[in-house]
């Protein structure tokens, strides 16, 4: 029994974290608005260049071959900076989905093609217009187009960053590319959005708190007020115990059992629970100004909004913890269970 | 990270398990704060685990301890509390006295009062609070006179857990004098010693859980001082780290709690609010989300970590979430919710006490406001 984070990991986070400081700052997020962009081209590169979109990705693809857990502290890096491009969906999610069916698919050759994936549980794609291919479903397989070989009607999101689409497609136009794990996809997209959910969080809080400490009302900065300072550490209680969720959730989600999959949904439900409510806080610590579009806290704000009703709503995920705790043993002694084989 | 048990762990969980087993009480005892008939059962029960050697499990072997480390501390506390077995009565002396008097007695003062508590021998309250020194513990104004190798105590203490039945309290005295944080001393005394009087307090449960305490020029050694002269506030400080942390509140409480009440959920859910099954599985999440946290500071302190600020959001966490479990029981019970133990119709587990208890969480061992205040200025660097 070992909670902790080796040196390796930390590093990598640390590699991630510097990168996304430098490259995605509120003068990025602004020019990208203005521009209507979802995709920063040099900033993408150099993502691509650290080797960030082959972490998950097995050797044989050629990939770095981690784990999960070592993607999902990018993500939360990631989320820190409400990164635009979909490294997400596409490193974490739709890279792996397809080096499972497709290793030697040309678009895993080039580690810079962004992949889309439409999920059974999302009426939407996101960045399917950007995507080098996008993976779609039909019953339980998956087929494999280019954005010109389907119809895209965009369905604008508030969340300026998220380009969405609703895909009409038609298979004699697709590659097939056989019976898909679903599953898998969804518990990886939904651990990965949490970890993005407590970067969301993170960077709510330490916007607010920046700004507590700067701005003076009654002759003293708002921060020495207590009404203040509890909503701020109210949200940081919210982060701090969605942080070992996230870390649990992404270290078994590979048991692919009831608990496995109950930790992951526990995972998503928390983080952006924490995420929302450490934007709402952060708006109303920063007053008037958090509701202008000129504070950059709503964009935390969105992309929390977002995440939280995709890839699995919360009734979709409490119910997933509800199977757990009404099909398993309960107690003490059941935390890192794994699912009994006569349940 | 690595989040199965080894061999070892598991061979240890096994032990555990058959040892108590065999030797908790078949009968609930009644309650440690309810009675003295109460207090003393718990106490034989300290001795009977000290007989198994489970007094402390993490405590150096030296002190009636048996050198464990904190996984092997919270497997023990799991099958404790999956064996529902009794509370701890000593919890103010092994969950936070002992633990500061392993960080900052001499080898003496270990000697002298670790095996005893360990044992159930000596049995401890805690004597932080005063009538003007509640939040602002700073404020206390109980004070320690040196004559000699003595002290001589005086003051007024009162919300001191466990004080109408225990043998010894340990409180915050100053030297005459001193303001403030400075000038104050962690000091032990008998709570038979000439000049003390305890006043018993009843709570909102009808129990003498806490007390008053008069201290009338009550002369104890030197010997019975934590710690320098003057170092008490860092010290108590240090305790408070520890309780609010860690020890306190082992998660397996409450995982057991939610376990008792997804078996209330089953029992009920065809006549409950269908709405509930959320709370109950919310219940779960936090028990289980409490878990996973203490395990993560568990790792985190046995690779040479130390407490910090974020012991704060612990106590906030598990304060919250007993109150939402119990509530959530309540809710479930309906008509049923009021009804006490000794109603024919009451329910097997006491869930209105339960709640009743849950209630005093935010409050004790430094109120949810001001482990606010410490998460906004210690851990987010927010102004005083």
């Amino acid at each position: 029994m070992d909670f902790t984070l080796n040196e390796e990991q930390l590093m990598f986070a640390e590699t991630a974290r510097s990168l996304f400081a430098d490259s995605s700052t509120p003068d990025h997020w602004r020019k990208m608005m203005e521009a209507g962009e979802a995709i920063d081209p040099a900033r993408w590169a150099s993502i691509v260049e650290t080797g960030l979109t082959l972490v998950l990705l097995p050797e044989s693809a050629g990939g770095i071959g981690l784990g999960e857990t070592d993607f999902a502290l990018i993500a939360q890096e990631a989320g820190y900076v409400v990164l635009p491009e979909p490294l997400v969906e596409s490193a974490g999610v739709a890279a792996p989905m397809l080096a499972a069916l497709a290793p030697d698919s040309d678009v895993l050759a080039d580690p810079s093609a962004t992949i889309a994936i439409q999920h059974p549980l999302n009426p939407y794609v996101a960045n399917a217009d950007s995507a080098a291919a996008i993976i779609l479903h039909d019953g339980g397989d998956a087929y494999l187009a280019t954005p010109d070989q389907v119809t895209l009607t965009a369905q604008p999101s508030i969340d300026p960053f998220r380009r969405l689409f609703a895909v009409e497609w038609d298979k004699t136009k697709a590659t097939p590319l056989g019976k898909a794990d679903w599953d898998l996809a969804l518990d990886r997209a939904a651990l990965f959005n949490a970890a993005f959910g407590l970067g969301l969080a993170q960077r709510s809080v330490d916007l607010a708190v920046e700004y507590a400490k700067e701005r003076q009302q009654f002759g003293k900065p708002i921060g020495s007020y207590q009404a203040v300072k509890h909503h701020l550490a109210s949200a940081q209680v919210a982060i701090e115990f969605a942080k070992p969720v996230v870390a649990a959730a992404a270290a078994e989600i590979g048991a692919r059992d009831v608990q496995a999959r109950a930790r992951v949904s526990h995972a998503k439900l928390v983080a952006l629970e924490a995420a929302d409510k450490a934007a709402r806080a952060s708006i109303q610590v920063h007053g008037a100004m958090g509701y202008s579009w000129e504070v950059d806290v709503h964009l935390f704000l969105k992309r929390a909004v977002a995440l939280t009703q995709t890839w699995g709503t919360p009734a979709y995920h409490r119910a997933r913890i509800a199977t757990r705790i009404f099909t398993q043993p309960m107690g003490p002694d059941q935390t890192f269970a794994r699912e009994s084989e006569n349940a | 990270m690595d989040l199965t048990y080894t061999p070892e762990q598991q061979a240890f969980r096994a032990e555990v398990r058959a040892w108590l087993e065999a030797h908790v009480p078949a009968e609930p005892l009644e309650h440690f704060d309810a009675t003295r008939e109460g207090f003393e059962a718990h106490r034989e029960w300290e001795k009977t685990l000290k007989s198994g050697d489970w007094g402390m499990v993490t405590w150096p072997k030296e002190y009636g301890g048996r050198g464990l480390d904190l996984i092997q501390w919270l497997i023990f506390e799991e099958e404790y509390y999956r064996a529902g077995a009794p509370g701890r009565v000593n919890q103010n002396g092994i969950f936070l006295l002992g633990p500061t008097l392993i960080e900052f007695g001499t080898h003496e003062q270990k000697q002298r009062f670790l095996p005893k508590m360990a044992s159930g021998e000596e049995i401890w309250a805690q004597a932080w609070s005063e009538p003007q020194a509640g939040s602002d513990l700073a404020g206390v104004r109980a004070t320690a006179t040196r004559e000699g190798d003595d002290y001589i105590l005086n003051g007024h203490k009162i919300w001191s857990s466990r004080a109408v039945f225990a043998d010894w309290a340990f409180g915050l005295f100053r030297e005459p004098g001193s303001e403030r944080h400075k000038g104050m001393s962690l000091i032990f005394f008998p709570l038979d010693a000439p000049g003390v009087t305890v006043n018993a307090i009843k709570k909102i449960n009808g129990h003498v859980g806490f007390a008053e305490i008069f201290l009338e020029n009550v002369r104890v050694p030197a010997f019975n001082r934590l710690g320098d002269e003057g170092q008490g506030w860092h010290i108590c400080m240090a305790t408070a780290g520890f309780e609010r942390g860690l020890m306190l509140r082992s998660p397996a409480r409450y995982q057991v709690a939610a376990k008792k009440l997804v078996e209330l959920w089953a029992a009920n859910k065809e006549t409950a609010d269908p709405a509930l099954e959320a709370d109950v599985v919310r219940a779960h999440m936090n028990a289980d989300a409490y878990a996973l946290n203490i395990y993560q500071t568990a790792s985190r302190l046995m690779a040479g970590a130390k407490i910090g600020p974020e012991a704060s959001t612990n106590k906030i966490f598990w304060s919250e979430l007993d109150i939402h479990l119990t509530q959530t029981a309540l809710s479930i019970l309906g008509p049923q919710a009021e009804l006490t133990h000794d109603a024919p119709d009451a329910a097997a587990v006491d869930w209105i006490d339960d709640y009743i208890f849950a209630l005093a969480g935010p409050i004790y061992a430094g109120s949810n406001e001001i482990q606010r205040n410490i998460i906004a200025e210690r851990m987010l660097g927010l102004p005083r």
